[in-house]
């Protein structure tokens, strides 16, 4: 009886032990990468290399993704509010909305799903093909060359990216809403003035700055972890984007209950 | 270039498994300042795993690893990093960095992939080529723009660029015609003979064996079965030894 149980639940101990396991290793990832960041020799070229790969290029995406998700935002909203005739919430919920969950959240996802797969691929292939063992024994420390640089780029440039996503994703509500349900431009625009307060915009970023900062931790812990050739590669390219998925999705929760519950 | 002191390096007592398979099983080998080591053995011998060790790339279960006298198995100090900064290696995959063209890989060393002394750089890596038989438009090229043997060529040059007193060489001639492989053999006796480097190769290659090798060791089931003078390996009497280098599958 005792033994059936535990055969049927110590798969479950071992899951639970692997993953306290993975927390931890990945704890101990992060730090190193930390204080790899904070001491010199310190590589703002490649710093500079990386805000253009994971900021600018990632523009684009971003701010589509916010476009659409606004408009059809305020499409719903009107569609929702109407039934109690409260259509006119629409420039007031959907800036909310945007800024506090959608714009760093969607776009969280969207830069997770370009660069933590990027990342894990790029250091995955460099630590199959010997070229992090190389690097070390040419005396460059692979955290500070390699991990630092797209950490810090990330962390710092996840807010800037959000701005621009916000007053795009209210951009989007703002066309919908006056050219399709035709809602008054300047009212529109002022009862989003209104609603908007420095909290939201605050909050907005720091969950940008936390997604930034999982989303590339995630691709360097993957991509520097890496076994077993290509197939190995392409493991750590779909476990990184995975877990920085769960990881953004769950720290918005916590960040969520924290600052507004 | 001045004239270097090559470095010795000691090897006792070393072991590494990896999860339950024994890769090494109490490795012994000794090289002296000068001199060039050859170490043969078959696929999966456990050769690299070795070089790693020495590298400090692995960390190895027991034993130890001493270069100049310094314990290279020991807690990272200033000791072991001022010896590491001495050593050069060439990786059995060339591992040159991608994201960056030769000349920047050849210079690594002494920049640490930074853009200084670009000029400087350049004309180095051009002079780097040149001793590997490379021409000077490789410099610009990426890696992935050349063929597997110029990449070896370059992983080459890059080991040897910053001048180190102890050069590891992972089957430097393997993937290489028969005379590009003779270059980089008298490159690497050169190195020895004329620069009084301290060099340890790896190689499943006779001929380039007897060109490079004052002493020879057998690595076999992570253990040296056979070490020996260059001049004795074709009577070494040992059954492994004679196998290998006849190349008897019985
Ligand atoms: N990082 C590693 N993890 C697990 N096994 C390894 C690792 N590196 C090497 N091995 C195993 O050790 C053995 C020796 O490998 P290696 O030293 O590369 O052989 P060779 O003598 O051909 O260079 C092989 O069986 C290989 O599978
Ligand atoms: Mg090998």
């Amino acid at each position: 009886m005792t033994e059936g149980f535990t055969r049927l639940f110590s798969p479950l101990g071992a899951g639970t032990l692997g993953l306290f396991a993975a927390i931890g290793r990945t704890a101990v990832f992060a730090f190193r990468a930390l204080i790899a960041a904070v001491t010199p020799p310190y590589y703002p070229a490649r710093l500079m290399q990386q805000l253009i790969t994971i900021g600018y290029f990632s523009l684009p995406v971003v701010g589509l993704t916010a476009l659409f998700t606004g408009a059809a935002l305020a499409q719903q909203i009107y569609v929702g509010g109407e039934r109690f005739n409260a259509a006119s919430t629409v420039p007031a919920v959907t800036v909310i909305a945007i800024v506090r969950e959608l714009a760093p959240v969607l776009g969280g996802l969207m830069v997770a799903g370009r660069v933590s797969s990027a990342m894990a691929a790029e250091l995955g292939t460099m630590r199959v093909t010997e070229q992090i063992d190389a690097l070390q024994t040419l005396r460059t420390d692979p955290f500070q060359f390699l991990v630092a640089p797209r950490l810090l780029a990330a962390v710092i440039v996840l807010p800037l990216l959000t701005l621009v996503a916000n007053a795009i994703g209210v951009m989007g509500g703002y066309l919908l809403a006056v050219y399709r349900l035709g809602f008054n431009a300047a009212s529109y625009l002022d009862t989003t003035r209104a609603y908007l307060e420095l909290d939201d915009i605050v909050s907005s970023l720091v969950k940008a700055a936390v997604f930034g900062f999982v989303l590339a931790l995630m691709g360097c812990y993957h991509g520097y972890h890496t076994k077993g050739g290509a197939a190995g590669v392409g493991t750590a390219t779909t476990n990184a984007v995975v877990s920085a998925f769960l990881l953004i999705l769950l720290a918005n929760l916590v960040i969520t209950v924290l600052v507004f519950g | 270039m001045t004239e270097r002191h090559g470095s010795s390096l000691e090897i006792a007592g070393l072991r590494k498994s990896f999860d339950d398979k024994i890769v090494l099983d109490g490795v012994n080998l000794g090289v002296r300042p000068g001199e060039s080591l050859v170490i043969i053995g078959g696929s999966g011998a456990g050769k690299s795993v070795l070089l790693k060790c020495i590298l400090g790339l692995i960390q190895p279960d027991s034993g130890t690893i001493l270069i100049d006298g310094v314990d290279m198995t020991d807690q990272r100090s200033d000791r072991t990093d001022a010896v590491r900064e001495r050593i050069g290696m060439l990786f059995q995959g060339g591992a040159l960095f991608d994201s960056m063209p030769v000349w920047r890989n050849i210079t690594f060393a002494l920049t640490q992939g930074r853009a200084r002394d670009s000029k400087k750089m350049h004309a180095l890596a051009i002079e780097m080529l040149e001793k590997v038989g490379l021409e000077p438009r490789v410099a610009d090229l990426r890696p992935a723009e050349i063929s597997g043997g110029m990449q070896k060529r370059v992983a080459l040059a890059r080991a040897i660029a910053a001048n180190p007193d102890l050069i590891f060489f992972d089957e430097p001639t393997t993937g290489l015609d028969p005379i590009r492989a003779n270059t980089i053999n008298q490159l690497i006796r050169g190195l020895v003979t004329d620069l009084g480097c301290t060099a340890v190769t790896i190689t499943h290659d006779m001929a380039s064996a007897h060109h490079i090798a004052d002493q020879v060791a057998m690595l076999h089931e992570g253990r040296i079965v056979w070490a020996g003078p260059v001049d004795q390996l074709d009577k070494s009497g040992n059954e492994l030894v004679d196998r290998f280098i006849h190349g008897r599958t019985d």
